[in-house]
C-alpha cells in the first residue's frame, strides 16, 4: 500500500509524520534542528528519499541540512569535517549556508537597494531562506528563496548556492518593499510542461515568471489590485501570499493575496478576483487537489489585522468550480473558541487516489483530510507553531 | 592549545561536546582563532561570523577572562591567558528573544 510522509517544519524544530496509505495512524519522528526555526522541508520528486530543510536561527544564521535517507539522517552538504575548505589555488569551497548576493561586475551590479518600511532604500541584506523547492528532475538541484527576496539555485545537492540575479535584476527592484514578514520569495513553482518556466511570488512585491530557466524575469501582477498601495494597479507592490498549481493544468495558477483570492488561465498574464462568497477573502495558504485541478482550498483568516481564523472557527473552504463558489468545510475542526493562524506555506496536498490534504496551524495542530476535505483530523495537537508542511506520496 | 567554549546549538551542528580545543599560531586573535574553528568545523561558516563581511553576528557575543570583548578589533590579540590556553574563549549567543 502507498505511503505519505509529511514534513513539518516549526518554529522550534522539524517533524516527519509518515502514515499508510488510510492516513489513520501515524508514526511522529522529530523534533529534527530542535531549537531552530525549520522554515521549509521538502523532498525531490526525482528522489523521494532525498529531502532538503531551511534551519535557521536569529542567532546563527541560515544552515541547509539534506538527507539522502527520507529523513532518518541528516548532514550539511557542504565541505566535510575535515576537509580542506578551499581547492587547490585557493578558492574557496561549498558552504552549504552560504547565499551571497551577486554583485558581479558582469551580472550583479544592478541592483543593491529596495524599499524599506518607511519608503527609503535599503541595502539588500539576506536573513534566511522561506522556501525550497527541488527540480522536478534532478534530486541535486535545488532552488531556494531567500530574505531579502532573491532566488538562489544549487546544482550540486546544496554544497553551493548561487544567485539567479535577473529577478532583482530586471528593474522593479528598487519598488519592491517588505511586508510584515519581511522581503521574502516565498513560492516557487517550476512548470512540469516547459523546464524554462519557473513563477515566483515576493511579499510585497508580487508575483513574476520566467520563461528562459530563471536568467531572465517579469512581474505578472495585471489584474491584481491593493487598495493600501499609492497606485492600487500597480506593476509591483503586492503582497502577494502564496500561489497554487496543478501540475496537470500548468498555467492555471491560483493566489492567495493579502486581501482577494485570485486566479490566473494564462500563466499570470492575467488575473481576477475569485473571493465570491468567502466569509473573508484576507489569508495565507492555497492549494489545489491533486486530482481535480478545479477544486481549490483556503483558510479564510478574519483581517490583515487580525491574524486569526474567523469566528473563533477553524474552516477550511472549498470551490470546486475554481473559485467563486465556495463551501465551509468542519467536520473534525474546532468551531469554537479557535484563533489559529495557518501560514502561507503550511498546507499541502497528497496524490494518493482519495487526495488528501494536510495543513498545518501557528497552535501546533498539523489536520489531516483523507478525503479530500469533507472530514478532518489532527495528526499531531502540540507541536510549535507550524511554519510549513509539504507532503510526499510514496509507493 | 586554545580553548574555545561553543554556545549548546553550535556545539550540535558541530557534532562535539564540551570545549574545543585548537591549534593557533600567534599572534592568537579573534580572527585567527574563528579561522582555525571554521578550519576544523567548516559547517560553523556563516554561524558566528556574516559569510560575506566577516562580522560577528550581532546576537553573539565573544568573552574571555570575564570580558566582554565583542567591541575589540578582530585582529587585537586576546588576553595572555587564552593564548596560553589557561581560559577559554566563550562565544555567547544572547539570551533574549524566543
Amino acid at each position: 500500500m502507498s505511503k505519505v510522509r509529511v514534513l513539518v517544519g516549526t518554529r522550534k524544530g522539524a517533524f516527519i509524520l509518515t502514515s499508510d496509505g488510510k492516513r489513520g495512524k501515524w508514526d511522529v519522528s522529530g523534533p529534527h534542528f530542535s531549537g531552530w526555526e525549520m522554515y521549509h522541508l521538502k523532498g525531490s520528486p526525482a528522489d523521494p528519499n532525498r529531502i532538503y530543510a531551511s534551519q535557521t536561527s536569529g542567532w546563527f544564521g541560515q544552515v541547509i541540512q539534506r538527507s539522502d535517507d527520507g529523513g532518518k539522517t541528516w548532514h550539511q552538504p557542504g565541505t566535510p569535517p575535515g576537509e580542506s575548505t578551499t581547492a587547490p589555488g585557493g578558492m574557496p569551497k561549498g558552504e552549504s549556508n552560504k547565499f551571497v548576493y551577486d554583485t558581479s561586475a558582469e551580472s550583479g551590479k544592478a541592483l543593491t537597494t529596495h524599499q524599506f518600511y518607511d519608503g527609503t532604500q535599503h541595502p539588500w541584506e539576506f536573513k534566511r531562506v522561506w522556501h525550497l523547492e527541488p527540480s522536478l528532475t534532478d534530486p541535486d538541484t535545488v532552488y531556494a528563496g531567500v530574505e531579502d527576496a532573491a532566488i538562489f539555485r544549487t546544482t550540486d545537492g546544496g554544497q553551493n548556492w548561487k544567485e539567479l540575479p535577473g529577478l532583482r535584476g530586471h528593474g522593479t527592484g528598487p519598488k519592491w518593499q517588505p511586508g510584515a514578514g519581511g522581503m521574502c520569495l516565498h513560492t516557487i513553482i517550476l512548470d512540469p510542461s516547459n523546464a524554462q518556466r519557473i513563477y515566483i511570488a515576493i511579499s510585497a512585491a508580487g508575483a513574476f515568471r520566467s520563461d528562459d530557466g530563471g536568467k531572465t524575469w517579469k512581474p505578472i501582477n495585471r489584474g491584481l489590485r491593493s487598495q493600501y498601495i499609492p497606485d492600487p494597479n500597480a506593476e509591483v507592490g503586492h503582497c502577494v501570499h502564496h500561489i497554487a498549481m496543478n501540475p496537470s493544468r500548468p498555467g492555471v495558477l491560483f493566489m492567495q493575496k493579502h486581501w482577494d483570492v485570485m486566479r490566473s488561465d494564462d500563466a499570470g498574464d492575467n488575473w481576477r478576483e475569485v473571493s465570491g462568497n468567502l466569509p473573508t477573502d484576507f489569508g495565507f495558504v492555497i492549494d489545489v487537489h491533486a486530482h481535480e485541478p478545479e477544486t481549490i482550498y483556503v483558510v479564510p483568516i478574519k483581517s490583515d489585522g487580525e491574524h486569526f481564523v474567523h469566528e473563533g472557527k477553524l474552516r477550511v473552504y472549498r470551490s470546486r468550480t475554481g473559485g467563486n463558489e465556495w463551501e465551509a468545510l468542519t467536520k473534525g475542526l474546532p468551531q469554537s473558541n479557535c484563533y489559529v493562524n495557518v501560514l502561507r506555506d503550511a498546507m499541502a496536498v497528497d496524490s494518493l487516489d482519495k487526495c488528501g490534504v494536510y495543513f498545518g496551524t501557528t497552535g501546533g495542530q498539523v489536520y489531516v483530510s483523507a478525503d479530500a476535505g469533507d472530514s478532518w483530523a489532527p495528526i499531531v495537537r502540540d507541536l510549535p507553531a507550524v511554519l510549513s508542511v509539504e507532503v510526499q506520496t510514496l509507493p | 592549545m586554545i580553548r574555545v567554549i561553543l554556545p549548546q546549538h553550535l556545539r550540535t551542528l558541530a557534532q562535539v561536546q564540551g570545549e574545543v580545543e585548537l591549534g593557533v599560531e600567534r599572534p592568537v586573535t579573534q580572527r585567527s582563532v574563528l579561522d582555525a574553528l571554521e578550519a576544523r568545523y567548516p559547517m560553523l561558516r556563516g554561524t558566528i561570523r556574516d559569510h560575506g563581511t566577516q562580522q560577528r553576528r550581532a546576537f553573539l557575543r565573544f568573552f574571555a577572562c570575564h570580558e566582554d570583548l565583542s567591541h575589540e578589533s578582530p585582529d587585537a590579540p586576546l588576553p595572555e591567558a587564552v593564548a596560553n590556553g589557561k581560559e577559554p574563549l566563550l562565544i555567547i549567543g544572547a539570551i533574549a528573544g524566543g
